[in-house]
C-alpha cells in the first residue's frame, strides 16, 4: 500500500474478505486516493455502507463509518448528512444493496438533491449469498436464481439517476482506476446527489457462472466495452450494441436540499 | 410558551414535549392516526432550529433517525402499526447498535390497514418482540394528553440514558383526544442528555461500558472515528462471531435494562390498598376503567386500579406483589389478550385473573367493564 | 351552568364539527371548567355521518367519550339517524330544519332550527354554520358564557374572518331566543 494512504486506513482489519481477484479493492483504492487528494478532514467525513460484499468497504477506513442494514445506506446517509451538512458523506453500496431493496431509496435521495457522493459498486450480482440475480444482472446471464439465464432486464442506472434528478451522474469500470478516482473527486464537488457507477468483476460469482475468465479476463472485457462518448458517436448501431460510456454522462445544478433547508432556518431564525 | 391552561391534543402533545425534550431532529412518514405529530414538528421544528424531514417510506424515516443520532442530535419519528411493522427492522439496528431514539406509535386497529382512524392496542406484544433477535425494550403508554406530554419526555430522558430506542406506545384515543393541560415550563420536568466520552481517540472503545452497562456516546464528526455496525461486534466495535463476545454483548444489552428497572418502571396504583379486585389497564382503555371502578365502589364493590406507565420492561414486581397478596386481577384491553399473557405468566395461578377484552374500532364503554367487575364479584365463591 | 355536559355534535365532514366542538371546550376552558374533546370520524375527510364531542365538568373527567348527550347537535339526516340515539331525558336535540327531516322519537327537547340557512342568507357563506349552530347550543344550554364562546370563537378562526364569524355567533344566540320564546308561547 502507498504510505500516502496508509492513513485512510484501518490497518489493522486488513487483509480484507474479498476473495482473490474481487474488484472491490480497486475501488477502495480509487476512493481513498480522491479523499487524500480532496484533502478532506478525516474527521469530519463520514462513510456510509449498506448490507454486501462493497458495504464491507466501510470497516477497513479510518473515518466515522457506519454500516447499516440492506438497502438503507441512502436512508442513514440522509439523515447523518441532514443533521450535519458540514459532513462530508460518502456512501458505498453494491447493485443488489441499491437497486433492488433500495431502490426507493436511490431515487429519492436524487430527487432531494441532497449532498451525498454515491457509490454503486455493480458487480451484477448479489456476491455474499452466493450469486443470484441482480436488478443489474444483464438479460440472459446467469445466476444462481437464473439457472437457465436471466430472464428480466437490468436497470440502465444511470439514466434511472438522471431521471430521477441527480445532478452529477458518472459511470466507469474497474479497469479504469485512475478515471474513477477523478470522478469520484468531481462527484464530491457537485453540490447535490452524485452518483458514480463502476462497474466491477466478481470472479467468483458473476464470473465463473458466465464464463468470463479470469480476474485479468474480465478487466479485459471491461477494457473493450467501456468507452468514451466520443469513440461511442462514432460508432454505429450494430457496434455499439454491446458497449457502453465511462466517463461523466450528466451534470446539471440544482438547489441542494440541505442547503434550502438551511436558508428556511436563517429566514425563520 | 403560555402558563395558561389550554386544549391540547394527545398527539401535540407528543410533539410538543419531544420539544421540551430536546428533540430536534424528526424523519417520518405520513400514516394516521399518527399525523398531526409529524404536521405539527414541520412547522414547529424549524423555528427552534431543529430539523424536520419527511421521508420516503416508513423505513427510511427509522434510518434517517439513526443516522441524525450519531451525529448527537436527539431524534423521533412517529407511526402507527402498519408503519411500526415496516420500521423493526432498523429499530432491532438501533437496539443492536445502542442509538438513543424515540418511536411514537400512535395504535390503530389491525391487522394490516385494518381501520386506519379506529383506536385499538394490539401491537402490546410487537413493541416487545416485533424485531428478530433477542434484546430488551422499553415502551411508555399513556393515557391522558399530560401523560401524553410528560411520557414523551421522559422517553427521550430513558433514550438517552440507556442509548436504546423507546417506545412511545400511544393508541388512536390518547393521540386525537384534545383536553385541558397546563405545559410543563422549562426546568420543571428534568432533561437527560446523553453521556459523552471524555478519553481521548486512541482510548475510546464505543462499546466499552463500566458497571452501570451503557457506554458513553460520541458524535459522528467530533473526531472518533469510530464504526458503527448491526453485526455483533465487540467492545471497539466491530464485527465479531466469537461466541463468547456475542454472549457479553448481548448479556450486557439486557443487563443495561435489567439493571435499572426501579429506575424505568412506573405506574399508577388507584385504591389498590383495600381492594379485593384490581383492574389493569393502560392508555385509553384505563380511562373507561376510571370510570368503571368508581360506579364499581359506588355500588360498594372494593376495586382498585393500576395502570402501567412503563408498560416493557413489563412492572412485574409490582403485579406479582398484587397477586400474592391475594387479590384478584382483571386486565382490560383493547385487543385479545396481549397483556393479559405477562399477568397471567406472573400472577402463576397465586390469584384468578380475569379479562375484559375488545378489538372492534372503539373504546371500551365502562358499562362492559362494569358488567365484568360484577361478573367477577357475583362467580367468587362463597358470594 | 353547574354540573357536567356531554355534547355531541355530529354531521358530515367538512361541515366544522371538530372545529365547533373544539371551540366550545376551549369556551369552557375560559369559564374555568375540565373538558374533554374527542371525535370519531370515517376515512373521508368530505361527507358521510361525523361526529365531534365534548365533556364539559367542574370534576376531573375519566371516560373521555359521551356516553348519553346532554346536548346533541345534528347537521345532517344520516348522522341524527345515526348519532342522536341515546340523549338524556331533558336533554336538549338542535337539528338543522333544512337538512333533517325525519327526528326519531326522543326523550330530550327537539329545536328544528334554520341553521345552514341562516349561515347561508344572512351571512352569506354556508360555511360558518357550525358558527351558528354554536350559538345556538350555547345559548339554549347556557354550559358556557356568551362572552366565553365568543372570545374562545375569535381566537381560533383566521385573521379577516372576525367579523363575519361573529356575527354568524349572534345569528345563533339569536335562532335560541326565538326558538326559547316560541316554546314558551307554545306552552301557553
Amino acid at each position: 500500500m502507498l504510505p500516502e494512504i496508509e492513513q485512510y486506513f484501518r490497518l489493522e482489519k486488513l487483509p480484507h474478505m474479498w476473495c482473490p481477484g474481487c474488484g472491490n479493492g480497486i475501488i477502495l483504492h480509487s476512493l481513498v486516493k480522491a479523499i487524500d487528494k480532496l484533502c478532506l478532514d478525516q474527521d469530519r467525513t463520514t462513510i456510509v455502507s449498506g448490507i454486501g460484499c462493497a458495504a464491507r468497504a466501510s470497516g477497513y477506513l479510518d473515518f466515522d463509518t457506519l454500516h447499516t442494514t440492506h438497502g438503507r445506506a441512502l436512508a442513514f446517509a440522509t439523515g447523518v448528512k441532514f443533521a450535519k451538512p458540514e459532513l462530508n458523506v460518502f456512501v458505498l453500496t453494491g447493485d443488489g444493496d441499491c437497486t433492488a431493496i433500495g431502490g426507493n431509496h436511490f431515487i429519492h435521495a436524487a430527487r432531494r438533491n441532497i449532498n451525498l457522493t454515491t457509490i454503486v459498486f455493480n458487480n451484477n450480482i448479489y456476491g455474499m449469498t452466493g450469486g443470484q440475480y441482480s436488478p443489474m444482472t444483464p438479460n440472459s446471464c446467469r445466476a444462481t436464481t437464473s439457472p437457465y439465464g436471466n430472464l428480466e432486464r437490468p436497470f440502465n442506472l444511470t439514466d434511472l439517476a438522471i431521471a430521477a434528478g441527480a445532478t452529477f451522474v458518472a459511470r466507469t469500470t474497474t479497469y479504469h482506476a485512475k478515471q474513477l478516482t477523478d470522478l469520484i473527486i468531481e462527484g464530491y464537488k457537485n453540490k447535490g446527489f452524485s452518483l458514480i457507477e463502476v462497474i466491477t468483476h466478481c470472479p467468483t460469482s458473476f464470473g465463473r457462472q458466465n464464463k468470463m475468465g479470469t480476474p485479468a479476463d474480465m478487466l479485459k472485457w471491461q477494457r473493450d466495452h467501456g468507452i468514451s462518448a466520443m469513440r461511442y458517436e462514432n460508432l454505429t448501431p450494430e457496434e455499439r450494441a454491446d458497449k457502453f460510456i465511462v466517463g461523466v454522462l450528466h451534470k446539471t445544478e440544482a438547489p441542494e436540499y440541505t442547503t434550502e433547508y438551511q436558508k428556511l432556518l436563517e429566514k425563520l431564525g | 410558551m403560555s402558563t395558561e391552561p389550554r386544549l391540547v391534543q394527545g398527539n401535540e402533545a407528543c410533539a410538543e414535549g419531544a420539544i421540551y425534550a430536546g428533540m430536534r431532529f424528526y424523519a417520518g412518514y405520513p400514516i394516521t392516526p399518527s399525523t398531526e405529530i409529524a404536521e405539527i414538528l414541520a412547522r414547529r421544528l424549524p423555528q427552534v432550529g431543529g430539523k424536520f424531514l419527511q421521508m420516503e417510506d416508513e423505513i427510511a424515516s427509522m434510518a434517517a433517525i439513526i443516522g441524525g443520532s450519531l451525529t448527537g442530535a436527539k431524534v423521533m419519528t412517529a407511526t402507527s402499526g402498519p408503519g411500526f411493522s415496516l420500521k423493526q427492522e432498523n429499530i432491532g439496528y438501533a437496539c443492536m447498535a445502542e442509538i438513543p431514539c424515540v418511536i411514537a406509535n400512535v395504535q390503530r386497529l389491525g391487522p394490516s390497514t385494518g381501520v386506519a382512524t379506529a383506536p385499538a392496542q394490539g401491537d402490546v406484544m410487537q413493541a416487545r418482540w416485533g424485531t428478530h433477535g433477542d434484546h430488551p425494550i422499553i415502551a411508555l403508554t399513556p393515557s391522558s394528553v399530560k401523560e401524553a406530554f410528560e411520557l414523551t419526555v421522559r422517553a427521550f430522558n430513558l433514550a438517552e440514558q440507556f442509548r436504546v430506542p423507546v417506545i412511545l406506545l400511544m393508541d388512536e384515543v390518547v393521540g386525537h383526544m384534545r383536553e385541558k393541560v397546563t405545559l410543563p415550563q422549562p426546568g420543571d420536568l428534568p432533561v437527560v442528555d446523553r453521556v459523552k466520552p471524555t478519553c481521548s481517540r486512541e482510548n475510546y472503545y464505543p462499546y466499552k461500558a463500566d458497571s452501570d452497562k451503557t457506554p458513553p456516546m460520541a458524535c459522528f464528526g467530533e473526531g472518533y472515528r469510530y464504526h458503527v455496525t448491526g453485526l455483533f461486534h465487540d467492545e471497539s466495535g466491530f464485527a465479531t462471531e466469537k461466541p463468547e463476545i456475542i454472549d457479553w454483548q448481548l448479556k450486557r444489552l439486557h443487563e443495561k435494562i435489567n439493571q435499572h428497572l426501579d429506575e424505568i418502571i412506573t405506574y399508577s396504583s388507584e385504591e389498590t390498598a383495600d381492594a379485593d379486585l384490581v383492574v389493569i389497564a393502560y392508555g385509553g382503555t384505563a380511562r373507561a376503567v376510571s370510570r368503571a371502578v368508581k360506579l364499581a365502589r359506588q355500588e360498594g364493590h372494593k376495586v382498585g386500579v393500576f395502570r402501567p406507565q412503563t408498560i416493557w420492561p413489563f412492572p412485574e414486581a409490582a403485579i406479582g406483589e398484587l397477586a400474592a397478596s391475594g387479590k384478584k386481577l382483571l386486565v382490560a384491553e383493547m385487543n385479545y389478550g396481549q397483556l393479559l399473557l405477562e399477568v397471567q405468566r406472573v400472577a402463576a395461578g397465586r390469584c384468578e385473573v380475569h379479562s375484559c377484552l375488545q378489538s372492534n374500532g372503539e373504546l371500551t364503554l365502562p358499562d362492559v367493564i362494569l358488567t365484568k367487575i360484577r361478573e367477577v364479584y357475583e362467580h367468587a365463591p362463597g358470594n | 351552568m353547574p354540573g357536567t355536559w356531554e355534547v355531541r355534535l355530529s354531521g358530515s365532514g367538512g361541515q366544522g364539527l371538530i372545529l365547533a366542538g373544539i371551540i366550545l371546550a376551549e369556551a369552557a376552558i375560559i369559564d374555568g371548567q375540565n373538558v374533554v374533546q374527542t371525535q370519531s370520524y370515517g376515512p373521508a375527510a368530505r361527507g358521510g355521518a361525523s361526529k365531534a364531542e365534548v365533556i364539559i365538568s367542574p370534576e376531573e373527567i375519566d371516560y373521555p367519550k359521551v356516553e348519553r348527550p346532554d346536548v346533541f347537535l345534528g347537521l345532517n339526516q344520516e348522522s341524527v339517524l345515526k348519532y342522536m340515539t341515546g340523549c338524556k331525558e331533558n336533554g336538549l336535540a338542535i337539528v338543522d330544519s333544512g337538512l333533517v327531516n325525519h327526528v326519531p322519537p326522543s326523550k330530550a327537547r327537539v329545536y328544528s332550527l334554520p341553521i345552514t340557512e341562516t349561515a347561508r342568507k344572512q351571512v352569506g357563506r354556508e360555511l360558518v354554520a357550525n358558527v351558528v349552530a354554536l350559538g345556538a347550543l350555547s345559548a339554549l344550554s347556557n354550559m358556557v358564557s356568551k362572552e366565553s364562546v365568543t372570545t374562545a370563537l375569535l381566537r381560533r378562526v383566521p385573521k379577516g374572518t372576525e367579523d363575519m364569524n361573529r356575527k354568524a355567533l349572534e345569528l345563533g344566540f339569536g335562532l335560541a331566543e326565538q326558538a326559547l320564546i316560541s316554546a314558551v308561547v307554545g306552552e301557553n
